[in-house]
Formats: structure tokens, sequence, C-alpha cells
């Protein structure tokens, strides 16, 4: 009797795991599938992208769609751009939250929670509510149409100090203590004791800090004119609205390729820290 | 050591001093870029500039034009709640099975955590040009699929009643991996003496569920609930992307509408005005988070 039941409890158990894993594959294929179609189009040649029904895998691989995508507009410089406008933000941030976080975890001063609370309320304020201020004075410090713009205003941030804050929170406050005792002064600390405890922070919201640069859409749409100084982003947007007559999808698909490649690969590289990062801010925030 | 180097030594030796020092660089550029933009968008929404003429006050008239002339922004406004009331709460929904089933203890959880997640990471403009290729019409993806199940598929982005939906579709494809990690993770704080006690008590799965994981959750769902409406009231790079606010104004959003004032129609002061009202709506959220945080969030 006694088996019967556990055996009887083990099988809707399976059948419960079965179940779970058919629905869970669905939503993964589904997920999945933009980029199986963007990749599938990005190779097709042009008399295979408009076949119907649609052929997920190309009778001829047109390679060269890369090439001839990428001639259409200056995308290398695009690259270049996101790339360094993003690690400069990236590293500026680090630096800025790294050491505001530290302050405001661990050392007592006068009108720090205060500051504090103006950090945490400005976090529920959104781009487009600062961007017409943000705009006029950019065009006053004559910074629109360049690279200051996307750059400057971006070195701080309230969400990037809020993380740093609640990391270094959760190291013992001996370190400090201890050395205090051997003589050693706060920003010896910082650089000594802190910053090599502070890895998992750093990866987290270095990986963070590039990843929505990279992405920024909004502000460089505003900011910038130029086509030398466009970001990826903008310049998939130029290729939308150059082609937009003949619509040549595959090459479409193939600049869209390149530009999310990097993302996959920081991604899949930093996933831990990513998904720690989440975690933190979301669960104790 | 001479004078200067030994009192700027004196300061950072000082706990109070090494504090301001400390977070100076960070506040210089949060007082520049954020605060102070934040502080001046209501001086300019009382305003009226097209940038190069000289500025004109024109008192509260812009925020009487929003709330009793403006259709259009009356369009905005239903656009704006229809798109954040419908999207989010079916991505929660769907995003809280899923961790669900990924709770499990099933092996590979770590895989479709990180195929969920993979959309949330890629940038928005890609993903739309991407989706504006599977929503063509005669040859896109979807309205292959919907004929194969014997569906007519509609002109989505050309079609007014279609056109959200498509702009939804695309947001919750991009948004689900966030909720399911933040939910997943909720799950595994549970501590797995409730479920035991339970189970002793005869609990079956869904006595579970409703008497313990669900109201052990409720800080993650209130969490994602208003952070999720909060990005929805902001939602722009999808909306320009797929329909750049079309046809016929069918999916000009509140922050789409924020940028053609101000940089399309150069109407900084109306455009500032529109901000101040969508600063409004996200504030209220956060403070009604806040309220019905005190009442029905259980927290121990």
């Amino acid at each position: 009797m006694e088996l019967r039941f556990t055996s009887r409890k083990n099988l809707r158990e399976a059948i419960g795991d079965i179940g779970a894993y058919i629905i869970l594959l669905v939503f993964g294929v589904m997920m999945l599938l933009p980029f199986v179609w963007m990749l599938s189009t990005s190779l097709k040649p042009p008399d295979e992208v408009f076949t119907f029904p649609p052929e997920f895998i190309p009778k001829h691989i047109a390679w060269d769609n890369y090439r001839r995508a990428l001639e259409q507009i200056p995308f290398d410089r695009f690259f270049f751009n996101s790339f360094y406008i993003a690690t400069t933000i990236t590293i500026g941030q680090l630096f800025t939250s790294f050491l505001a976080g530290y302050a405001f975890a661990r050392l007592k001063f006068s009108g720090r929670d205060v500051l504090f609370l103006i950090y945490l309320a400005t976090m529920m304020v959104p781009l487009q509510v600062r961007l017409v201020p943000l705009y006029v004075m950019m065009r006053s410090f004559h910074w629109i149409d360049t690279h200051y713009a996307l750059i400057i205003p971006a070195l701080a941030s309230a969400w990037g100090t809020f993380l740093a804050r609640q990391f270094m929170l959760t190291i013992p406050k001996e370190l400090d203590e201890a050395a205090r005792i051997d003589g050693c002064n706060y920003v010896d600390i910082v650089f000594r004791i802190i910053l090599p405890v502070s890895k998992p922070l750093l990866a987290t919201l270095g990986i963070f800090v590039f990843i929505g640069a990279y992405n920024d859409f909004l502000w460089p749409l505003i900011a910038i004119n130029s086509i030398p100084l466009k970001t990826i982003p903008l310049g998939l947007i130029m290729f939308q609205e150059r082609i937009y007559l003949e619509t040549p999808w595959n090459y479409l698909m193939a600049a869209s390729t390149v530009s999310v490649l990097p993302l996959l690969i920081i991604f899949i590289l930093g996933q831990k820290y990513y998904v720690r990062g989440i975690v933190t801010s979301g669960l104790k925030g | 050591m001479d004078g200067l180097t030994k009192k700027l030594y004196k300061l950072i030796d000082t706990e109070k001093y090494a504090g301001y020092i400390l977070i100076l660089p960070n506040v210089i550029f949060f007082f520049i870029f954020f605060v102070y933009p934040f502080l001046s968008v209501w001086f300019y929404s009382v305003t009226d500039w097209d940038l190069f003429s000289p500025l004109k006050f024109v008192g509260l008239s812009n925020y009487i034009k929003l709330i009793f002339e403006d259709d259009l922004f009356r369009k905005v406004l239903f656009n704006t709640l229809y798109y954040s009331f419908v999207a989010v709460p079916t991505a929660l929904f769907v995003a809280y099975w899923l961790a669900l089933l990924l709770n499990r203890a099933i092996p590979g959880v770590v895989f479709f955590r990180t195929i969920y997640f993979l959309p949330n990471i890629t940038l928005m403009v890609a993903a739309a040009i991407v989706f504006s290729w599977i929503y063509q019409p005669q040859y896109g993806l979807i309205n292959y699929i919907l004929q194969k199940i014997g569906i007519n598929g509609p002109n989505w982005l050309n079609d007014e009643r279609w056109a959200m939906p498509a702009v939804i579709i695309l947001e919750n494809w991009h948004a689900l991996g966030y909720p399911t990690l933040i939910f997943l993770a909720s799950f595994q704080g549970i501590p797995s003496e409730l479920y035991e006690a339970a189970r002793i008590d005869g609990a079956n799965w869904w006595y579970q569920l409703r008497y313990v994981t669900f109201p052990l959750s409720t800080p993650a769902i209130f969490f994602t609930l208003t952070t999720s409406l909060i990005g929805a009231m902001q939602t722009f790079d999808s909306f320009f992307v797929l329909t750049r606010g079309g046809p016929a104004y069918a999916t000009t959003p509140i922050s789409y509408y924020i940028y053609q004032n101000g940089f399309e129609w150069l109407k900084m002061g109306y455009a500032s005005a529109v901000a101040g009202v969508l600063f409004i709506f996200i504030m209220f959220i956060t403070l009604l988070q806040w309220k019905l945080r005190e009442r029905w969030v259980f927290e121990d």
C-alpha cells in the first residue's frame, strides 16, 4: 500500500516535469525564433528572401550579404563610435559609483541620508522628463552634434550609485576598522581594501552600464545629426530609412545580426554577474 | 611633506571630509545633469519657445491646452494607458507561470533562463527591425504561421487596430526574461520548511501555490509590477522603429509625443508640459505602490 502510494506520487511528479519541459520548450522556441529568422534572412540571396512558404535554411548561403550590407553605410565607423562611447561611459560610471557608493555605505557625514534620498527619488525620473532642459543645456555648451553630449551627462547615475552602495553594505565593517588601526586613511581603504573585494560589483555594474550605453537610442537620436558621429542604433535607423522603398530585408537582417552579436557575447560571458545585478537591485531594492 | 600635502592628508584622514571628497565627482554630474534638468523642466513648461525666437511666459496655458483642448493628447493618453495596462499584466502573468515551471528543480533551468533572457539584452532598435520583417503582411513569419492554423493574418503595422498589439508582442518578447528572473529568485528565497509543513498538513500543489508561494512572492510581484508600469509609460524605441507612431497616431504614446512636440515641431514649452504630466503619472504609480505595499504585501 505504502509503496503504491509513493510510486503513484512519483508518476504524477514525472508527468508534471514532462509537462513543464514541454511548456518551457515552446516558450524557448518562441524566444529564439526571431533570432533564427534574422540570421536565416541575413544569409539568403535576394531571390530567396520573398519565398512563400518561408524557408529557414537558405538553399544558397549568401555570406556576401554581410559585406554588401556593411558597405552601404559606414558601419565600421558606427561600431567604433558605439564601442568607444560605451567604454568611456562605463569607466566613468564605475569610478563615480564606486567612490560614492563607498562613502554612502560606510562613512558618516552630515547630509548623507538626505542626499541619498535625493538619489533614490531621481531614479523614478525618466530621461523623457529631462529631455528638453538637457537639450537646451547641451546646446548652450555647444555640445549638440558632438560625442560630449552622449558621454559627459552619462558619467554618473543614481542607479549605479545605488547598486554600489547596496554592495558595499554587505562588506564586513571590520575590514575598514582593522585598516584604520593600521594607520590607513580613507582613500587608502577605498583603493587597497575595498577595491580588491569589489570585483563582482564592478563586473555587474560594468556589464549593465556598457549594454545600456550601447543600446541607448532616444538621446543620441536627438543629440547627434552628422553621419560620422552616429552610433549603431542610429546607423540601423538610417539604414532602415534609406532602403525603405525596395527593402532588401537580407541586408537589413545582416546589419541587425552584426549589431546584436557583441551583446550576446557579453551576456553569455558575464551572465553570472548580470543575473546577480538584477536580483540584487530587484529584491533588496 | 609641505603644508599643502599635510592639509590634504588630514582631509582624507577625517571621516566626514573623506566622505565629501569621495562623493564629489558623482554629485557634480548628478546635480548638473539630473537634478537641474528635472527642476527646470517645470520652468520650461510655463513658456512658449521654439529654441530660436525669444522665450515667452504663458503661465498655465500649456497645461490648460493639454487638458481641455488637445484631442491628440487625449489619444496619446489612451494609447499610453492601453499599452501599459495590456502589456504589463500579460507579461507578468506569463512570467509568473514560467518561473513556477523553472522552479521545479529540473535539469536545464539555467539553459532556459538564459534563452528567456537573451531578448532582454538585445538592442531594441535591431529587435524592432527584425519584428517589422516578421510582421510583413505577405511574406512575414507571423502571418505564415497564422495561415497554417487557418487564420488570415492582418496587415499588422498599417492597421489601426493591430499596430498596438504588434508593439505589445514585440515589447513582451523583449521584456519577459526580466520578471521571470525576479520571480524565480523570489521563489528560491522561500524556506523549504514552509512547503514541508504545508505537505504534512495535506496541502496539494494548488494550496501550496495559493497559501505559500503566492503570499511570499508578493514583494516581487509588486516590485515588477511598478517597475514594469513605470518602464511601460516611458517606452519609446519600439514605437519609433516599428510604427513611427502611426497609422493615424494609433501608436503614439506619451514619450513619443514629448519627442514630437520638442524635436519635430520645436514646441519646447509644450513638450515640457507633456513631460510634466508623464512625471505626475510615474509619481502616482510610485506612491500607489508604497500605499498598497503597506496593506497587501506580506513581509516578515
